[in-house]
């Protein structure tokens, strides 16, 4: 589903959290056991996880912090310093066209192979929550890229006569800003030296490209609807062997309002996040 | 004989929330959260989480005051767990649901299919057969649910009973709405594809429900012990010898046996989640087992023989 920009931050802004209170270098390694709270039916005969799924949580105990190893950090500094270079040739990129050709035509089109590297690469992060040398859950990296992944191949690079339409531009500059914030955070983070400059960015900023990026998304599904619905494409009518079916125009609808209740909870938790941050506020969380 | 004194704090904001004194040294948890529920009548036990550090484990029902870690002053730590509902309740509500709502599709009640379609019946032996498969195994775990099974929690948050129905019942709807469908393709390879399946899916129900037979005789009425499983004189109990938890080996082998019977794909997806689900808890009970006893059978595994 077309998620919204800053999500990303949403699992990175818990780590950020972390890490803002920590010296950088030493991360948080997850537990190898999932959150229950991830799954659906969370009953068990035996109860190992008992009814008491306050076992939300997916982050260790302060006390259980172990140095990540040598290797780990020199490939996510790696990591992270090649896909913030890689957005800032996309924003670059998408800078000089608008210059050179005074429009958002072809903006798109220009820049969407470089699109497409990076936001792609991005699914790697799910294979760092994994082997656990990020200390983020893997559902909710999961849960960010893929609708990422979503925006990208599944509606703008699908759905060929949207490309033009303002709202792509909207999104890719909230991503594009969002996105070079958030690894450029990361590399400093891991380079043991984080500008607070570069701290406030990354809690302030999602404030006006969160919402941004939504509207972008958003109204470039909408605009999607009238094709998908003619050319009834990514669809699957009975009968048919599989006996299954599919329609491509009721999945965007519902995806787009999955958006009502998702974007005011990822907001706000990137609000406390930001409080907690840059404030050093104490929040006690409902379920804590 | 010394009695304890017991002051009950709350877990994150430390406040003071009971001082009981006279408390016997052999009473239990239990005892105590009874005690405590006087004060707080809405905190009834099951909703109460004590413990010895604000942010450590629950201590248990059964754990005597006494044995605990504490001075003839004991401070205790009091966190809500929300509002509580039995797991007999929530077992039979999730399992009523999917038995019920497959017959809705099956019966092609109005408003789901075309009107030319209501109350008709499908001309496909298979669907017949999909029915009487997904009715009996509901009706088997409603009956497993109220006589068989014997559960070491009374309760759940009571938001669970949401989640939970929303996936069985959603699946549910969705598997049964395709396989009932008055355009349903019967599978490719006919006949012989679901005796096959039905194969798979009557040894695996078997097996499913000898190994919660096997399990319910490890544990005396009304106790709470763990013991390790291993295999009785039935054969089906002879993946013990495998597997930490054969009960979701067979559950798993059901599922996919009725998505061959029936060639639908969400019944695939649903086999799937499943799946993913019961591979959690497995693993969950698997390292249980470890930890609780030194002599666990190294050979198994806890879903998958030798794989997972």
């Amino acid at each position: 589903m077309g998620r919204l920009t800053e999500v990303a931050a949403l699992g990175s802004g818990a780590r950020a959290a972390r890490w803002a209170g920590s010296p950088p270098t030493l991360l948080l390694l997850s537990p190898t056991s999932p959150g229950c709270a991830a799954t659906m039916a969370s009953s068990d005969e035996d109860g190992t996880n008992g009814g008491a799924s306050e076992a939300g949580e997916d982050r260790e105990a302060p006390g259980k912090r172990r140095r990540l190893g040598l290797l780990a950090t020199a490939w996510l500094t790696f990591y992270n310093i090649a896909m913030t270079a890689g957005w800032l040739v996309l924003a670059i990129a998408m800078v000089r066209f608008y210059m050179e050709k005074g429009t958002h035509r072809g903006l798109y089109k220009s820049v969407q192979k470089t699109l497409k590297f990076f936001q792609t690469f991005a699914l790697l992060e799910i294979v760092h929550c994994l082997i656990g040398i990020v200390p983020t859950s893997v559902l909710v990296t999961g849960v960010q890229v893929s609708s990422r992944i979503f925006m990208v191949w599944l509606i703008t690079h699908s759905i060929k006569p949207i490309q033009n339409e303002e709202s792509v531009v909207l999104f890719l500059v909230a991503w594009t800003v969002t996105e070079i914030t958030r690894y450029s955070f990361y590399t400093f983070s891991l380079l043991d030296h984080l500008p607070y400059f570069i701290k406030w960015a990354r809690y302030n900023f999602f404030i006006i490209l969160y919402p941004v990026g939504v509207a972008g998304e958003l109204l470039t599904i909408y605009a999607a609807l009238p094709y998908v619905k003619k050319t009834g494409m990514f669809s699957i009518r009975l009968p048919n062997k599989y006996n299954v079916s599919f329609d491509y125009y009721y999945f965007l609808l519902i995806t787009m309002a999955s958006y009502i209740p998702l974007f005011p909870q990822l907001y706000f938790h990137m609000l406390r996040q930001r409080r907690k941050v840059l404030h050093g506020e104490v929040i006690v969380e409902k379920d804590d | 004989m010394k009695h304890y004194e017991v002051e009950i704090l709350d877990a994150k904001t430390r406040e003071k929330l009971c001082f009981l004194d006279k408390v016997e040294p052999h009473a239990t948890i239990a005892e105590i959260k009874n005690l405590f529920t006087k004060p707080h009548p809405q905190w009834y036990p099951a909703r109460q989480s004590l413990r010895l550090d604000p942010k450590g484990k629950s201590l248990k029902d059964e754990d005597i005051l006494q044995k605990l870690p504490v001075g003839t002053t004991a401070t205790l730590y009091f966190r809500d767990l929300g509002a509580q509902i039995s797991w007999v309740t929530v077992f039979l509500t999730e399992y009523a649901g999917p038995l019920f709502i497959y017959l809705l599709f099956y019966f092609r009640v109005p408003f789901i299919y075309g009107h030319k379609y209501d109350f008709t019946s499908s001309r496909h032996t298979v669907v017949h057969l999909a029915c009487i498969c997904h009715s009996f195994h509901y009706v088997k775990r409603l009956l497993e649910t109220l006589f068989v099974h014997r559960f070491s929690h009374g309760t759940m948050p009571l938001r669970n009973i949401f989640k939970n129905c929303t996936y069985y019942w959603g699946f549910a709807a969705w598997m049964a709405y395709y396989i009932n469908h008055p355009l349903y393709t019967p599978p490719t390879y006919g006949a012989q594809q679901v005796k096959l399946a039905l194969a798979i899916f009557v040894i695996c129900q078997l097996g499913n429900f000898s190994i919660h037979m096997a399990l319910r005789d490890l544990r005396p009425a009304g106790s709470k012990t763990r013991k390790i499983p291993y295999p009785t004189k039935n054969p089906f109990t002879w993946l013990f010898l495998l597997v930490s938890c054969p009960n979701y080996t067979y559950e798993v082998g059901s599922w996919i046996g009725f998505a061959i019977m029936t060639q639908c794909l969400p019944v695939a997806l649903f086999s799937l989640v499943g799946f993913t689900q019961m591979t959690i808890w497995a693993k969950g009970k698997h390292r249980s087992y470890l930890k609780e006893f030194r002599d666990y059978p190294p050979l198994r595994m806890p879903i998958i023989p030798f794989l997972l």
